[in-house]
């Protein structure tokens, strides 16, 4: 843990906005693209190509899919079901009759409706919690942080089903599974942020800045929200794109299992895996093929970005640009002990890491 | 980078190093980080059990959930009351606790079974699951992190790495699908589903003193034949799950090797002489391995997660399947009862990890 407080104090110590390259070069992920250099900068583009390719899919869906996601048939009649991919159905038909294609397209959008929502609903919640947990510490931070620990060592998978039953009962529209996929994975993400917010704070809060806030007169809402919220949150990006990731890979094993939303209300990919499951037996193999892939490549797409942001913020892994670099930027980025998100799943192991 | 120094330095050397006073203090510590750590497994079950028990009955009582619909209102309402599901949910909590503590899991609604009983005997199918995924995990992931940290920046690095976040983009279900797609169906080489030919698992479960786990009984069976249709059985389950472990070992071992690579200690091997090769073998691979210890407790939860959903692809008849088969029958006491399980499993992987991790590393008992 040594390694980044040295890391942060070395260049004097200040907040580090002053030094911050202004304008759109400064923004997240724009800056991280103009200091990766060779393959480090190839991972990252790539990444950005195929969550580009999935947001633009998920956003023209409409005009993108040949047919509706719950058409069984058009003018000439039924697709009819399990049809080999052919000039009407490039991508074939599944087991209920509906084409391949179009369900992969229409996937998209419910993946990235479910992204959006467990994200955000996360940010807020483990957010807060996460300030107040580190900021006022006492017996609510250890509870906080022991049932954090809990719930994020517990499978979350087995979690979400737990939630799922809940929420999911007799709901498949559209709005209730994705509220359902959305919430079972916010418990789940919930404990990360709270995580890495208290970490974050708990330093923060000993930081010269604070103390002087707080020798002014500024009340502690006011310190929360203005000096300690702008500093614990710049590593949130970094975790968001490494749990969106999570939350399709959440979503489609929910659907694998069952828990999916009904094909008439939404696409999704687990769901159709499911159907997919006994097809494969019989060879065929066009049911499983692409909806797979479809997650196969978001969740690389959304990796890639997640992982090239992360070694960007870690100066040990940062490929260096040849000739003089702007030694500055280590200490702005890399700023969590131990860098959590080194590996989502190494979130609380800073502790003993390396 | 000479941050990483005083921190690496501290890693190995310093409990030899150190005076006397602090290795006493050392020693103490880590009497009662055990003891602390040991403690704390309680709470963890507890918050856990407690959580899954709320969860659970906000949707109402489980026999309502299993039959409702099914049968008359009267004839529920009187089911409902034989097994004390309409008394005060607190009443009913401290009761299930009390249940939990003798190891009483309650009967399944569905099958009538005895859950702790089902535990058991699924939990050894789902135990041997995961155990061929780690050491698949092993294999694979360890041996590739160490290469990937060594020819760093290069394109063998590039295509492992990519290799990596594949393991962990690919659901474990799908990354089944098409093992089985193409394995199984089209070339033929093993077998679809399963966990052993009809034939060799009625041999396998009829013998004295069966352990449930397939290949320890086929060993003491002792029949070739046995032996080899458990293996090929557990192939492409195991590399379906443990692909998923191998992705997160091989991006562990790279990037800590590459840390350990940058530190003082291999720089100043390195100005000594040391050849690069016997860097990489002797001054940076071990202590790179030691984070895998710790991470090894989070897999555990991962293996859980994964397992339910390679045991449905694959028809593996452990925890993981039975669970679908219970959520299915909406049975959730027994549902119940695999989640209690696979708590108290990760609350002790936890302990033992960290008990390990503390041996090894003594600045993780602080």
């Amino acid at each position: 843990m040594a390694t980044s407080i040295t890391a942060v104090d070395a260049p004097g110590d200040l907040p580090a906005a002053g030094r911050r390259p202004r304008g759109w070069r400064g923004l997240p992920v724009i800056r991280q693209l103009r200091q990766s250099v060779g393959l480090q900068r190839g991972m990252l583009v790539a990444g950005l190509i195929l969550t580009g390719i999935f947001l633009l899919t998920a956003l023209f869906a409409p005009l993108l899919a040949p047919y509706e996601f719950n058409q069984l048939r058009d003018a000439a009649g039924s697709f009819g079901a399990q049809q080999a991919p052919s000039s009407e159905h490039w991508l074939g038909t599944t087991v209920g009759g509906y084409d391949v294609l179009s369900r992969v397209i229409w996937g998209t959008r419910t993946a990235l409706y479910v992204i959006v929502a467990a994200v955000l609903m996360s940010i807020v919640i483990g957010v807060l919690l996460g300030l107040v947990a580190g900021y006022f510490g006492g017996w609510l931070d250890r509870v906080l942080v022991v049932v954090a620990d809990a719930i994020y060592a517990f499978p979350s998978l087995l979690l979400a089903i737990v939630v799922g039953i809940v929420l999911n009962g007799g709901e498949s529209s559209l709005r209730g599974g994705i509220m359902a996929a959305a919430l079972s994975i916010t418990v789940i993400f919930v404990p990360q942020y709270l995580r890495v917010v208290r970490a974050e704070t708990v330093r923060i809060k000993a930081e010269a800045y604070v103390e002087s806030a707080r020798v002014i007169g500024a009340s502690n809402w006011r310190i929360m929200t203005r000096h300690v919220f702008r500093n614990a949150t710049r590593t949130l990006p970094l975790i968001v794109t490494l749990n969106a990731s999570e939350a399709i890979l959440t979503l489609a094993g929910l659907g694998f299992l069952g828990f999916g939303i009904e094909p008439t209300a939404a696409a999704e990919w687990g769901y159709d895996l499911q159907k997919a499951l006994s097809d494969v037996t019989s060879g065929i193999w066009w049911t499983s093929l692409f909806p797979g892939l479809a997650i196969v490549l978001v969740v690389m797409g959304l990796t890639l970005v997640g992982e090239s942001l992360n070694d960007l913020a870690d100066p040990r892994l940062r490929t260096r640009r040849r000739g003089p670099a702007t030694p500055a930027d280590v200490a702005e980025t890399s700023v969590v002990p131990g860098s959590p998100a080194a590996d989502s799943s190494d979130l609380d192991h800073g502790k003993g890491s390396l | 980078m000479t941050t990483t120094t005083t921190e690496l330095t501290g890693g190995g050397a310093a409990p030899e190093a150190a005076p006397t006073a602090a290795r006493q203090r050392r020693s103490g510590g880590l009497g009662s980080y055990l003891l602390v750590r040991f403690l704390l497994i309680f709470p963890t079950i507890f918050i856990l059990v407690t959580t899954v028990f709320v969860l659970m009955r906000l949707t109402g009582d489980p026999i309502t959930a299993a039959q409702g619909g099914r049968l008359p209102a009267e004839e529920l309402a009187r089911r409902v009351a034989e097994a004390g599901y309409d008394r005060p949910i607190l009443v009913q909590y401290w009761e299930y606790l009390g249940q939990l503590v003798r190891g009483d899991f309650g009967t399944a609604i569905s099958d009538g079974r005895e859950i702790s009983d089902m535990l058991t005997s699924f939990g050894a199918a789902t135990l041997e699951l995961a155990f061929y995924a780690l050491v698949v995990a092993f294999v694979v992931g360890i041996p590739l992190g160490r290469l990937a940290a060594y020819l760093r920046d290069r394109w063998p690095d590039a295509v492992l790495r990519v290799f990596a976040i594949l393991c962990y983009a690919t659901p474990v279900f799908f990354a089944g699908l098409l093992l089985k797609l193409v394995f199984a169906v089209n070339l033929g080489w093993l077998p679809v589903a399963g966990r052993a030919s009809t034939g060799a698992e009625i041999q396998l479960q009829q013998q004295d003193g069966s352990t449930g786990i397939y290949l320890i009984d086929a060993l003491t069976l002792g029949d070739g034949e046995v032996i080899q249709d458990v293996l090929e059985h557990a192939v492409l389950p195991a590399v379906a799950l443990g692909l998923l472990t191998a992705g997160v070992f091989l991006r562990l071992v790279r990037t800590n090797v590459i840390g350990t690579l940058g530190s003082g200690y291999v720089e100043a091997a390195r100005s000594r002489g040391v050849s690069e090769r016997r860097l990489l073998r002797k001054h940076a691979y071990r202590p790179a391995l030691i984070p895998i210890v710790t991470v090894i407790g989070l897999q555990i939860a991962l293996l859980l997660g994964g397992a339910v959903l390679t045991e449905t692809t694959f028809e593996w008849k452990g925890l993981g399947f039975q669970l679908v088969e219970y959520l299915q029958a909406r049975d959730f006491v027994a549902v119940q009862g695999i989640v209690v399980l696979a708590a108290v499993i990760v609350a002790l992987v936890n302990f033992v990890v960290d008990v390990v991790a503390a041996l090894i590393d003594p600045r993780v008992r602080y």
